[in-house]
């Protein structure tokens, strides 16, 4: 989570659910908090019955909305102008916590000469390139930091969209001492001014023309939120996947980050940012990574040409003269590489750091699908409780990329969607996919259950739970460490002879885990204490990641995890119970890290280290004990007083001062702006989404510049204005979660009591465009998109309300997405509507606003679902290249026409991709679906003719 | 006699009810001698293992009753401090999720160009599975790009998924495929 890792210096949520309880407000956008993760909602519930008040946005009123006190309905992809006009407001009427804000935040900072933002250049930030669709974050630096000397080297670091993932558990490198500050905010390169000259177009009438909320509305949140903020109140920002899984959701939580910021909200009690996260432990997998870009900890994966050895791969996390706890970057990648290798890793081999492999590039997993299509690349395929033929976004790509394997393997408890996809995928109705024709070799592999293998899941707040093992796992079900582990074994047994230096790895790694039981599964407390770290001198466990050594003399599997297992106990397994502990309940489980429960929670004190008051007293200074003391553990060095001041030249832990209170931030200090770390944007700008019926009325620049794009047939992006032929495509679809039903359907779908709550897939659509698409309630409606057609029931409501945006009426419909051809309730999938746009710094997927047409009835069936895309493919002018222009300028007419007469006209000259030679090459290879280039593999249905051509048709439209 | 016919008037719900401390009848004044005797699953378990529901990421804790080595109930965890003993649907379906007639047992394989699933052993099916990422691990396989740059890596083989699954196994995933070479490991925080 960059967002938050480029802000305060970790990406997980800041505090745990029990705190909510003590906000004064509590505000929820992105998320149906109450429908999905509502064990975790009666917190909010426990805040209001105190008086707090709650705030849900959101486009569909939901269960959350009924139980807030106000509903604001939003149009989808519009929240950053929302968030905008009320960082605006607290900017310009000074409603900040000023102490907070100068003492905690960067906003007193000198930023470049150099910089020039949206409002310089309409929409964009200094240096973008629009052939590399990235900028170069030279020019955002803080004014100084542009002449340290190794500028390049930075530069090359942010570009990188990998590197995004990575601030997971610490800022971006700055040089701490070269910073200058202006205290009285008065300079015009101060963070401050840049900060109110780039709001200064987001206003309420923004907001009611953009995001469709009346000003009143606005006016509402906006006081709210800011009245209940500062000394003696706080207020806490809830979000979930309604925010990240977006074009542009890193910048969606930069602006609630800043806005939480300036408020004076972070590290204290009943404040933050609760990321509510939507599986058992995705926490977990992203800070102990099964993820491209990371290894253990937020360290990043080597890369092929940024990190030729150990010192250059350390110096570049270190930074040059930077503050903060990633200064001992070098302990925590030893450590690391001591518990992967053992004995085999010394000083004199660099740990055998060079062996790693190394990445250059984007090598996620929807750029592996495409490699999948393509052939020839990826032979071999895992998955590990994972469903993409349902979950992932455009699940047509994903299952012909499968339908092109050698072999598959599927670890799952039930038959999914994307273990059977060779005989009941919708390819198959379309004769995309012919069994007979498929050659994946496909092995299920049942895996063990949640009660049948022991270990820890780390939940929403960072807290690592264990689970005692019930019962054995019937039949060959097995967990996945029998799996890996035996999978490891037998490789290495079959390359024990080896002399070939590929395999040294290999057979260098520590894999002697002892077995037990008639299964031989190793055991899962063996792997937590390996995780947790080992003084490699005296055998002992170690005590938390500060003794990690450099000097190979220690070994931790994950710093950040480094003491869960402090004193030979596992600490994760502690259950006292809530009721007889505090609210934080410190001896349950145990958080990360080391068992801190709200971070940053140095900043709960005043630059003197006194309860900013005492209502809201969390962590202060006891100056006759010499220490933090409070009701949590302190995220500060325990004994470091806050008068401390750093020594000149002073670097990492050393070099925090005092009255640092953001510890991994390498400047100790909470980022209202972002000098790096976050690729697409120092500020957060608002785009229209990657598909839009809407103008960008803020800016010029209509989406996302730094947006991530695959090209490919099976991938096509409906243009938005002020490209042609959107209006084809008039209606916003969103899709997200029941309360009965899990995200791919896979756990839910296939048992009686869940597929009796919610039995079958619906659409949720507003009176108003029910009569619109003469949509009947309880009948059938299709949504069409240029990737797939989708048939559901259709709930008329009146909680998807339209909204009125630029002066016209905008309808959204809503889906959720759990629904397959497997298990006890079956339906069509939904995310094979969606394309694949992604955010630059994460690889996210944008579900969460796209444009469909909605028409009532049953969807065709067999091939004729492809005629009915290629007929809405023809009519919106939907190519390879619509939708795919980096910088909007570039395709408005040269004559200076006023941009809002450009969004709307469908005047000439305003498109790309309507020629008819590229419609031609579209429909051509449509059903060239291939197994190897030379080697058809499916002999799909024959092309489909279309009479129109493509250019005059769109003249009708 | 006097005694069989305070019994039986005892034995009579309404008098109970309006006699006991049961006055909206919903409790003991409802109860039939069959119902009297019945005692809950979570009373005859045999254990209670301390867990963890493995849906959404709340983490409600959960009480897992078993019996003769099978799962018979799964509560919520009153102990918890965030969950505080609640469950949601899908936590309180869970019993399902483990017992349940979808689950398949055993392994299964499609062969290429097969029609219909086949039986497989689970050894057959390791060893085979040890070949074939042996084997796309070699043909994938890049020592340095074409500057020169070390690579040591396969892009022969990928991976997907880890949310749904234990730190511990998340740790051997990455682990074992960083030593094997392979990159191409993914999971749902980017789905």
């Amino acid at each position: 989570m960059p967002g938050l890792g480029a802000s305060f210096g970790r990406g997980g949520a800041t505090g745990d659910l029990q705190d909510l309880s003590n906000a004064d407000v509590i505000v929820i956008q992105g998320s149906n908090m109450a429908e999905c993760h509502p064990v975790g909602f009666q917190w909010v519930m426990e805040a209001k019955a105190r008086g707090a008040k709650v705030i849900h946005i959101d486009p569909r009123f939901t269960r959350t909305s009924a139980l807030a006190d106000s509903y604001v309905p939003i149009r989808s992809g519009t929240d950053i102008v929302l968030l905008g006009a009320i960082i605006n407001r607290v900017l310009t009427q000074e409603r900040d916590f000023r102490e907070y804000v100068l003492a905690y935040t960067n906003a007193s900072w000198l930023v470049s000469e150099d910089f020039e933002g949206p409002e310089d250049l309409d929409g964009l930030f200094s240096g973008f390139d629009s052939d590399t669709r990235s900028y170069d974050t030279a020019s955002w630096q803080y004014a100084g930091a542009e002449e340290d000397g190794d500028e390049q080297e930075e530069t090359a670091e942010s570009t990188e969209s990998e590197s995004g993932h990575a601030m997971g558990a610490g800022g971006a490198s700055v040089d701490h001492e070269s910073i200058r500050r202006d205290e009285t905010l008065q300079d015009p390169r101060t963070v401050w001014q840049v900060m109110k000259r780039h709001f200064s177009r987001y206003t309420p009438e923004m907001v009611q023309e953009v995001c469709g909320i009346p000003t009143d509305l606005f006016e509402e949140v906006a006081e709210a939120w800011i009245t209940n903020s500062g000394r003696e109140k706080t207020g806490v920002l809830v979000y979930s996947v309604g925010w990240t899984q977006r074009g542009t959701g890193v910048q969606y939580i930069r602006a609630g980050a800043i806005l939480q910021l300036l408020l004076g909200n972070m590290g204290r009690p009943g404040g933050g940012v609760m990321a509510l996260r939507g599986h058992a432990s995705i926490q977990g997998s992203t800070d102990i990574p099964t993820l491209y870009n990371l290894l253990p900890g937020y360290l990043q994966m080597p890369h092929a040409t940024r990190h030729p050895s150990l010192a250059a791969y350390v110096d570049a996390i270190k930074g040059a003269n930077q503050k903060g706890f990633w200064g001992n970057a070098d302990a925590y990648t030893v450590s690391l590489l001591k518990a992967y290798f053992g004995d085999a890793a010394t000083a004199e081999n660099d740990y055998l750091f060079d062996a790693l492999p190394k990445i250059d590039g984007d090598h996620g997993t929807y750029g592996q699908v495409m490699d999948m299509i393509e052939g020839g690349k990826i032979f071999g395929y895992f998955l590990l409780g994972q469903n993409p033929a349902v979950g992932s976004a455009n699940g047509r790509a994903q299952r012909l990329g499968m339908a092109n394997l050698d072999w598959l393997v599927v670890r799952d408890l039930v038959m999914i969607e994307s273990a059977t996809f060779w005989k009941d995928a919708p390819e198959v109705e379309t004769g995309e996919i012919v069994p007979e024709q498929c050659r994946t070799e496909v092995f299920f592999l049942p895996a063990a259950s949640h009660v049948e293998k022991e270990g820890t899941f780390t939940q929403t707040q960072r807290l690592l739970q264990w689970r005692e093992k019930a019962v054995n796992p019937p039949g060959d079900c097995r967990s996945e460490l029998w799996f890996f582990y035996h999978l490891g074994r037998r490789m290495r047994e079959k390359l024990s002879g080896s002399t070939d230096p590929r395999d040294r790895l290999l057979l260098d790694v520590t894999w002697d885990y002892p077995v037990h039981g008639e299964e031989q599964e190793p055991s899962s407390a063996d792997v937590l204490r390996e995780i947790n770290g080992y003084d490699l001198t005296s055998g002992e466990l170690v005590p938390g990641f500060t003794a990690l050594k450099a000097d190979g003399s220690t070994s931790s599997g994950c710093w950040i995890y480094s003491g869960v297992y402090a004193d030979d106990v596992n600490q994760a397994a502690r259950r006292k119970p809530g009721r007889e502990q505090s609210l934080h309940a410190p001896e349950w489980g145990w958080a990360w890290p080391m068992n801190r429960r709200v971070l940053y929670n140095r900043a709960s004190a005043d630059p003197e280290g006194r309860p900013w008051s005492e209502r809201k007293a969390l962590v202060w200074w006891d100056e006759d004990a010499g220490r933090w003391v409070g009701d949590d553990v302190p995220d500060f060095e325990v004994t470091k007083p806050p008068s401390y001041r750093p020594p000149e030249g002073a670097t990492g832990v050393a070099a925090i001062a005092g009255d640092d209170p953001f510890i991994m931030q390498s400047d100790g200090k909470g980022w209202l702006y972002a000098p790096k770390g976050v690729v697409d944007g120092p500020l957060p700008a608002h785009y229209e989404p990657a598909e839009s019926p809407f103008r960008n009325t803020v800016y010029t620049q209509q989406q996302n510049p730094a947006r991530e794009l695959y090209t490919n047939h099976l991938n096509q992006v409906h243009p938005s204005p002020p490209e042609r032929g959107s209006e084809v495509f008039p209606f916003v679809w969103v899709t997200s979660r029941l309360t009965e039903h899990h995200t791919a359907g896979g756990m839910s779908r296939y048992l009686p009591y869940l597929a009796e709550l919610q039995p079958a897939l619906f659409m949720e659509v507003s009176p108003e465009l029910a009569a619109l698409r003469g949509l009947e309630h309880l009948g059938w409606a299709h949504a069409v998109t240029a990737r797939a057609v989708v048939e559901a029931r259709v709930l008329v409501t009146d909680r998807l309300a339209p909204l009125r945006v630029q002066d016209r009426e905008v309808h959204q419909i809503w889906m959720p997405y759990h629904w397959g051809a497997g298990g006890l309730t079956t339906g069509d999938v939904v995310n094979d509507l969606a394309h694949l746009t992604l955010d630059p710094n994460v690889h996210i997927q944008e579900f969460k606003a796209g444009t469909c047409d909605v028409q009532p009835g049953r969807r065709p069936r067999g091939a004729a679902v492809l005629d009915l895309i290629d007929a809405y493919r023809v009519r919106g002018g939907v190519t390879m290249s619509s939708g795919s222009v980096a910088v909007t300028a570039e395709l408005l007419h040269p004559d200076g026409k006023d941009r809002g007469e450009q969004a709307m006209a469908g005047a000439t000259g305003t498109g790309t991709g309507h020629r008819a030679e590229d419609m031609e090459k579209v429909l051509s290879v449509r059903h060239d679906i291939r197994s190897r280039p030379g080697d058809p593999q499916q002999h799909g249905v024959p092309a489909v003719v279309i009479d129109d051509d493509p250019d005059t048709s769109l003249e009708g439209s | 006699m006097r005694v069989g016919v305070r019994t039986f008037i005892e034995g009579w719900p309404v008098y109970r009810q309006l006699t006991g401390n049961d006055p909206l009848g919903r409790g003991a004044a409802a109860q039939s001698a069959r119902s009297r005797s019945l005692t809950p699953r979570t009373a005859e378990a045999d254990s209670v293992a301390k867990s963890v529901c493995p849906y959404c990421a709340v983490g409600c804790g959960q009480r897992v009753f078993v019996k003769d080595g099978r799962v018979t109930q799964i509560e919520g965890d009153p102990d918890s401090p965030h969950s505080r003993g609640r469950l949601c649907p899908k936590g309180s379906a869970s019993e399902q999720l483990v017992n349940g007639d979808q689950r398949v047992r055993t392994v299964k394989y499609r062969r290429p160009y097969g029609t219909e699933w086949e039986d497989l052993d689970l050894e057959t099916a390791m060893e085979m599975i040890v070949d074939r990422t042996i084997e796309a691990r070699r043909r994938g396989w890049q020592d340095a790009d074409d500057r020169g740059n070390r690579l040591n890596r396969t892009m022969g083989i990928a991976s997907l998924g880890g949310a749904t699954l234990d730190n511990e196994e998340n740790y051997l995933i990455k682990k074992l495929f960083t030593a094997m070479g392979a990159i191409q490991v993914e999971n749902q925080a980017r789905i």
